[in-house]
């Protein structure tokens, strides 16, 4: 019937107007849930949350061994050409020609952090960094080259 | 006793010593003239930073902390800015009613002042048509929004400003509907008589369900009224950047958005004098000694405890639900509103006249 179907609708609209209300309410009355950073002043005990995107990196490990295969998925992925991926030839010890990454170059100053590199990439070379104190004088240092200097693939990755 | 009353029955014992009658009629209506203005600036500081403060509180923020202990004279700082910005006229505006629209603002929100008590027996004007007198003028805020948003020579403040008109056309209809219930339960339109129908008992408690539907529907309607979300169509910031004051700057913005806050302030006074007592103390029945340490609290300090209580509820509202569509907007008044504070007047009127209210 019409006019009960009204009612209902007015008695759904006020429930679940007061369950918006209540949980506000309840973020009002509790200000130990309030996330803002006050950053310049908490530097040192800033707490950032996991997926903070701040730029990419390239882990390595205590061998100096990463895990880029140097497939360039992460400059194909990329929307504004950030990455270059700069290819080399290793010989193997059979004598074998393996395709190895030279240099992994990344243009910060490009780089929107969309994370579509870090999706992209099959090996999970490469990761998003929490560090976002960026600034510099002079716009080369924000081309970074991602791997370390004489740093070699792991073993096993593929 | 320190009171509000007092103060203002001794100026005028003072200025009857000292001058003729005319002088002294035009010396108190200078000092009531300042004492209003004061009280504006002071509502303003004030309501900007709670709004402000509850409003990062309730989106899980800190909100201004900087400016003063806590953040408390950030609006001070703001005003400070605005003063000293610069008020441009845009080229193509009707510089007439372009720089006439915040005074009328302004002056809607001064002359709605008149007849609300502040406090046991202070009231700048107490006329016997003080409801009706309140609704009538709080009409009239609606021409100096249309004339900002036509004057500015601007497709988003025209936009803005007819929206505000549908509106306010339209929720000035149950607000005028929901205040009847309690004009008909107190039998009179003056505030005075309504705040002291409700010695016994506020009329939240004392009219039943029928009043608490009048009250929510009040609550709704002069949230419309005065264009505060969830129904800030007239200003929506997302779609007309905003609204009817995208073309004001400086002062003149400062005027609009202080009118707004008084708005607020008074629907809410009003909200608070209607179902809530006014400056009544909380009596319950025949409770003699609850009755009796309730009245050594101030009468003004019920008042503004009250109408700060409004307040906070049209900010909680505010922050909480997201803006309507403007047939939404329509629909929900015409379809729901309506129809419903119709039905519950009818309903007061019974229990009026059955007198089965307490």
């Amino acid at each position: 019937m019409f006019i009960v179907k009204y009612i209902q609708e007015v008695f759904g609209a006020v429930k679940s107007l007061a369950i918006g209300m209540r949980r506000t309410l309840y973020y009002f009355t509790h200000h130990k849930e309030i996330i803002t950073e006050q950053y310049p002043d908490n530097r040192d005990t800033l707490h950032l949350p996991e997926r903070f995107k701040g730029e990419v990196v390239m882990p390595h490990d205590e061998k100096n061994e990463h895990r880029c295969t140097g497939c360039t998925a992460c400059e194909l992925a990329c929307p504004n050409g950030t990455i270059k991926v700069v290819t080399k030839f290793d010989i193997s010890p059979e004598g074998k020609k393996k395709k190895a990454i030279d240099k992994l170059v990344y243009h910060l100053e490009l780089c929107t952090m969309c994370n579509l590199c870090v999706v992209a990439c099959p090996s999970d070379a490469i990761i998003m960094a929490q560090t976002f104190e960026h600034s510099v004088y002079d716009r080369n240092l924000l081309t970074k080259i991602l791997n370390n200097p004489d740093s070699k693939i792991m073993d096993g990755v593929e | 006793m320190w009171s509000f009353n007092h103060i203002a029955n001794s100026i005028h014992v003072w200025l009857n010593a000292n001058f003729n009658p005319t002088w002294t009629l035009i010396f108190e209506m200078v000092i009531a003239g300042v004492a209003v203005i004061g009280l504006f600036a002071g509502l303003g500081l004030v309501l900007v930073i709670m709004e402000r403060k509850v409003a990062a509180w309730i989106q899980i923020r800190l909100g201004p902390n900087r400016v003063g202990p806590k953040g408390l004279l950030q609006s001070l700082a703001d005003t400070l800015k605005l003063l000293v910005k610069e008020g441009l006229t845009p080229n193509g505006a009707d510089k007439f009613l372009f720089n006439l629209a915040p005074f009328i603002a302004m002056i809607v929100a001064m002359l709605l002042m008149a007849p609300i008590a502040f406090a046991k027996d202070f009231q700048l004007w107490d006329l016997n048509i003080g409801v009706l007198y309140i609704s009538a003028i709080s009409s009239i805020m609606v021409i100096s929004i249309l004339m900002a948003g036509w004057a500015s020579n601007n497709k988003y403040s025209l936009m803005g400003a007819m929206r505000s008109g549908a509106q306010i056309v339209s929720y000035e209809l149950s607000a005028g509907l929901s205040v009847l219930a309690i004009v008909v339960l107190t039998g009179s339109m003056s505030i005075n008589d309504i705040i002291y129908s409700q010695a016994d008992g506020w009329w939240i408690f004392k009219g039943h369900i029928p009043v608490i539907i009048a009250f929510v529907v009040f609550i709704i309607a002069v949230t419309a009224e005065t264009n505060r979300a969830p129904f800030d169509l007239a200003e929506a910031e997302s779609e007309l950047t905003a609204g009817f004051h995208t073309e004001y700057s400086g002062m003149k913005f400062a005027l609009f958005f202080l009118a707004e806050y008084i708005n607020v302030f008074i629907v809410c006074a009003l909200g608070a004098t209607l179902f809530l007592g006014g400056w009544m103390p909380f009596h319950i029945g025949n409770w003699e000694g609850f009755n009796h340490v309730m009245d050594y609290i101030p009468s003004s300090i019920w008042f503004f405890g009250k109408t700060f209580f409004m307040i906070f509820l049209i900010m909680w509202f505010r922050w909480t639900f997201p803006r309507l569509r403007i047939d939404q907007l329509l629909n929900l008044e015409w379809k729901y509103l309506l129809p419903i504070s119709m039905f519950n007047l009818l309903l007061v009127t019974l229990i009026a006249i059955m007198k089965w209210h307490f």
